[in-house]
């Protein structure tokens, strides 16, 4: 425990240690090759029970088995959204600057998801619906979600003061997240094909049991994907904005 | 504040009458990309029923977007801006005031001249007032919408290419809702539901869209 941070009086733990870029940086680099690890052995085994042990759909044949990446690749891309315009709101409301750089490092790989989202989304429909992409309600509003990732990463890229990036890159997270559930009901009025979920926290899954294990596998294994390329890319964000500071010069040096 | 909003409304309303021409500008544009459309899809007369609505709606979104970037640009230049930041009254009351004033400068002719492409197209009569009405409910939304776009990309290095991008995504609701009250009526049914979604927007973008441009505008001065 280094002595530059503060204890708490209570002697608890202190939460906000790791809220300095300092201290975060070395955590994020004890913590990131595990959740890479975590990913690597979710993704086999989830992929296996996918490909392999998982039952052949009665209706859709093979093609079904594009879910174990769709489905968590969908999921993903709206939570990431969620923890990125998160972060943001962090960081504009307590003026922190690990928390901008939390949002900068999460929205690549939230764009990342979306795509791949919407990439083995037209490779299903091919053969279910006879066609690459409709213009249904779903596909739409993940199109925009991705327009509106691509959005927050030119205002941020285009401008040269970190920390004015960082604050409006918050305030355009957070008017698109009010903007989410309003460009889901529109574009759900307008035009609608792609099925409703067949997994809900309400009812059991209408889905065989290995179906729906090797989901679940493959959506925890995104999880740490995500944390783990998160993770690594706040330490790169960490380096380059620090740079002028000595610990970083310090830390360079050991790596050389 | 109610003294200060009529005042920078009638300031703004005087720049833009005295700069005309950007007005008539955008006017034109939003003309000639309404018109190109029946050029290169054919002039067949159903085809252009159907997708009458649709482009008009496009061509409004375009045009009001191109003009946002005179929403605050001239005030950034001259310093005016500054100015209003560190005014006594609220500058969310201030930018609800300059966004109505471009709202009637820039957004109240395309609703007047929306009926008349909306002919070209063959639409019928209650169609045609329909598509004014809905654009004159729509529009305030995406001029507040907008604003937060052109409050965040302010003095920024390819500004203009950057609030198209930031902005027409969350511009889709109104299109799918102003296309949706117009094509509604052009098929006989009621075009109701439509126009109190497309009000609600803009009421909602009302009431949240200013505190957000007042912070992108502060964001903008640090």
């Amino acid at each position: 425990m280094s002595s530059a941070t503060p204890q708490t009086a209570s002697g608890g733990i202190n939460w906000f240690k790791y809220s300095s870029p300092q201290t975060f940086f070395p955590l994020a680099g004890t913590l990131a090759p595990w959740f890479a690890a975590i990913a690597a052995v979710l993704f086999v085994a989830g992929l296996y029970i996918g490909f392999f042990v998982a039952p052949t759909d009665a209706q859709q044949g093979e093609s079904y088995r594009i879910i174990f990446i769709h489905v968590p690749a969908a999921w993903m891309s709206m939570l990431i959204y969620l923890a990125m315009a998160f972060w943001a709101g962090m960081g504009l409301a307590f003026n922190t600057r690990l928390s901008g750089m939390m949002a900068t490092a999460l929205a690549p790989t939230g764009a990342l998801f979306t795509f791949i989202a919407l990439w083995t989304g037209a490779l299903w429909g091919k053969p279910t619906w006879g066609t690459w992409w409709v213009w249904d309600a779903r596909l739409t509003s993940e199109l925009l979600l991705l327009f509106l990732y691509f959005g927050f990463m030119a205002l941020q890229a285009a401008m040269d003061d970190p920390r004015r990036a960082d604050k409006a890159g918050a305030v355009l997270a957070l008017v698109g997240v009010i903007n989410i559930p309003i460009i889901y009901f529109s574009v759900k009025w307008w035009n609608t094909l792609h099925q409703g979920a067949s997994v809900s926290l309400k009812s059991a899954p209408t889905m065989a049991a290995t179906m729906f294990t090797g989901m679940i596998v493959m959506v925890f294994a995104c999880w740490a994907y995500a944390i783990a390329a998160a993770l690594w890319r706040v330490r790169c964000i960490i380096l380059e904005r620090e740079r002028r500071s000595e610990w970083v010069a310090d830390y360079l040096e050991t790596q050389k | 504040m109610l003294n200060v909003m009529r005042a920078v409304i009638a300031r703004d309303l005087t720049l833009a009458w005295r700069r005309r021409s950007d007005v008539f500008t955008s006017m034109i544009f939003f003309v000639i990309v309404a018109s190109l459309f029946p050029l290169g899809i054919g002039p067949e007369p159903k085809l252009l029923l159907a997708i009458g609505p649709g482009i008009v709606w496009v061509a409004a979104l375009l045009a009001s977007m191109l003009a946002l970037s005179r929403l605050f640009a001239s005030d950034y230049a001259d310093g005016t801006l500054e100015q209003m930041l560190l005014a006594a009254t609220p500058l969310s009351v201030i930018v609800i005031a300059k966004v109505i004033a471009h709202w009637i400068a820039a957004n109240l002719p395309l609703v007047l001249i929306a009926p008349l492409l909306g002919l070209q197209f063959g639409l019928p009569a209650d169609a045609l007032a329909v598509l004014a009405l809905a654009l004159a409910l729509g529009t305030p939304s995406l001029s507040l919408i907008g604003a937060i776009g052109a409050a965040l990309t302010l003095g920024l290095r390819g500004g203009g290419v950057l609030l198209a991008l930031l902005v027409l995504p969350l511009y889709a609701p109104v299109l799918i809702l102003g296309s949706l009250a117009v094509e509604a009526t052009a098929a006989g049914l009621t075009a109701q539901p439509y126009l109190l979604l497309l009000a609600a927007l803009s009421l909602g973008a009302l009431s949240l869209a200013p505190w957000a441009v007042s912070a992108a505008l502060r964001i903008s001065y640090e």
